[in-house]
Formats: structure tokens, sequence, C-alpha cells
């Protein structure tokens, strides 16, 4: 397996979506190839960092006053 | 013994669909229950493609609004939720729009790039990088980098990555194809990584940077 096949099947790696036997394929391709594994792993981290960081917060204040005015229009049959 | 959780089954309907019924039949508070279960969510979509606060709110308040008015409409072969994101990704590019007195908007905007396609910062990252930054420092640099993206990138990776709607989901909310979502999923995950090398590489000697092995 090349780098750019690799590349090519990396999401559906990262996504689970792939036959064991393909996995197994691209597992192999990880253990001799350095550049693809730091790809695989940091790829894997930056979709990790950005579910789990909060970077546009809505802070209980505001989601109160935003909250309370939608469901006054609602009430009002918008 | 353990059990494992079965995943909720297709024949098992979604917990939205009674809320969504009784609002039908007149119950204001289960539209309540509605706007608190998905608020975060939609702020956030909408504070993603505006890249503005007031714009977000605005579009919050709005799509929710949309939503309600238009629940006759809803046919329940999508989710209520990816139903109402599509809502929202609507309403936050016709606000884009507007702030650009009339230009066209669309998520197709700026995707002509070539950046990321093929990764070229191989160093390796500290183990848990995101620990060498303090949680506003860290906010301020994963901002910056998303908002980099190309919008037809950023808007796929946040909602099959962060928002977890399906590869199929996002599709049909953004009106494109799978193969499309795919793509441009692939070309977001690996652009953010890269930009993202700069603030969380190992800091090491050129040599141990592992290229070879």
């Amino acid at each position: 397996m090349t780098c750019t096949e690799f590349l090519a099947l990396l999401d559906d790696l990262i996504d689970d979506s792939i036959s064991p036997e393909t996995r197994a394929e691209l597992q192999q391709h990880l253990h001799k190839c350095g550049h693809c594994e730091v790809v695989f792993n940091t790829t894997r981290k930056t979709i990790e960092i950005y579910r789990s960081h909060e970077i546009y917060d809505l802070p209980p204040s505001l989601r109160d006053r935003l909250h309370a005015a939608i469901m006054a229009r609602c009430k009002k049959g918008c | 013994m353990t059990t494992i959780q079965p995943i909720a089954s297709e024949l098992e309907p979604h917990p939205d669909v009674a809320l969504v019924a009784r609002v039908r039949g007149g119950d204001v508070s289960a539209y309540d229950t509605l706007v608190r279960k998905y608020e975060r969510q939609i702020f956030r979509i909408a504070q993603h493609i505006t890249q503005n606060r007031e714009d977000a709110e605005d579009v919050m308040q709005d799509a929710f609004l949309k939503a309600y008015e238009k629940l006759e409409q809803f046919q329940g072969n999508s989710k209520f939720y990816t139903w109402l994101v599509r809502i929202a990704v609507n309403e936050s590019l016709m606000r884009l729009r507007k702030r650009r007195t009339g230009k066209m908007v669309s998520i197709d905007e700026d995707i002509e790039t070539e950046e990321g396609s093929v990764p070229r910062d191989l160093a390796d990252w500290a183990p848990d990088p995101e620990q060498n930054y303090n949680q506003a420092e860290l906010a301020e640099i994963l901002r910056k980098t998303i908002q980099g993206l190309p919008q037809g990138f950023r808007v796929v990776f946040v909602l099959r990555d962060v928002e977890g709607l399906s590869t199929e989901e996002t599709a049909e909310t953004l009106g494109l194809s799978v193969p499309a979502v795919k793509s441009r999923l692939l070309r977001a995950r690996l652009q953010l990584r890269e930009r993202l090398s700069r603030y969380f590489r190992k800091k090491t000697g050129p040599r141990d940077m592992g290229v070879e092995k």
C-alpha cells in the first residue's frame, strides 16, 4: 500500500467504516510508515480536540434571554 | 454478567418524534423542551458559519421561530434535529449575504484550493498538546484555526465531526452529494491538522522527527 492509497482511506479508518481486511492492510502500512502514522494520529487528535472543547460558548444569561425571546414569540404564534 | 446497551433500533422512535407531535397538538411547552435541547448546537453552527456573535444570536432565534412556524411542513422522514440544522444553515448563509450587501454566498465558496490535500507538516505532536495552553489560549487557537478554513470545508467539518451528523445527514442538510461531503471532510480534517501542527508539534530537534522509521 502506498501513502496515497493510505490517505484515500484515512477517513474511513478514523471513522471505523472499513472491513477488517482493509483495516489490517492499513495497520500494516502504519507500522512501516512514520509519515502516515503521524498524519493518522494527529488527524484523529484534531477531531478529538474540536469535539471536546467548546469554542463558542453560549453564556447562561444570554441563553436564558434568547430562550425567553423565542418562547414569547412562539406563544404569540410567532 | 455485563449487559451491553443496545443501540437505539430503527424501529424505536426518536424521543423528538413525540415532542414534535405534542407541539403540533398545541403544546408549546414541548417546543420549549426542543429549544433547550438544541439551542447550544444551533448557536455554535450559526457562529461557525457567520463568524459573528450578533448574527449567530439572530440566526438562533430566527431558526427556532421558523422551525416552529413551519413545523407542519416537517415530514418526519428526517430527524427533527437535522431539519432544524438545515434551517439554521440557510439562515446563517442569508445573514452572511446581507452583511456582504447581497453578494452571493454559498457553501461552495473558496474551496478551489489544493492546500491540505497532501500533508506537508509531518512533525509529531506532543502527547497532550492542548495542555501546553490555558483554556482561553486554546479556545483562541481553535477558533483562529477553524476560521481560516474555506467555508465549504468548515461547515462540513462542523456538522460531521463537531455536531455528530452522519455523512448522509450532512449531505442532505447542505444539499451536497455523499462523495462531495466525504472529499470535503478529508480535506477539512487535513487542513485543520496541518494548521494546528504549528501550535502542537513536539519541541524537538529535526533528527527526532521520526520521518524514517
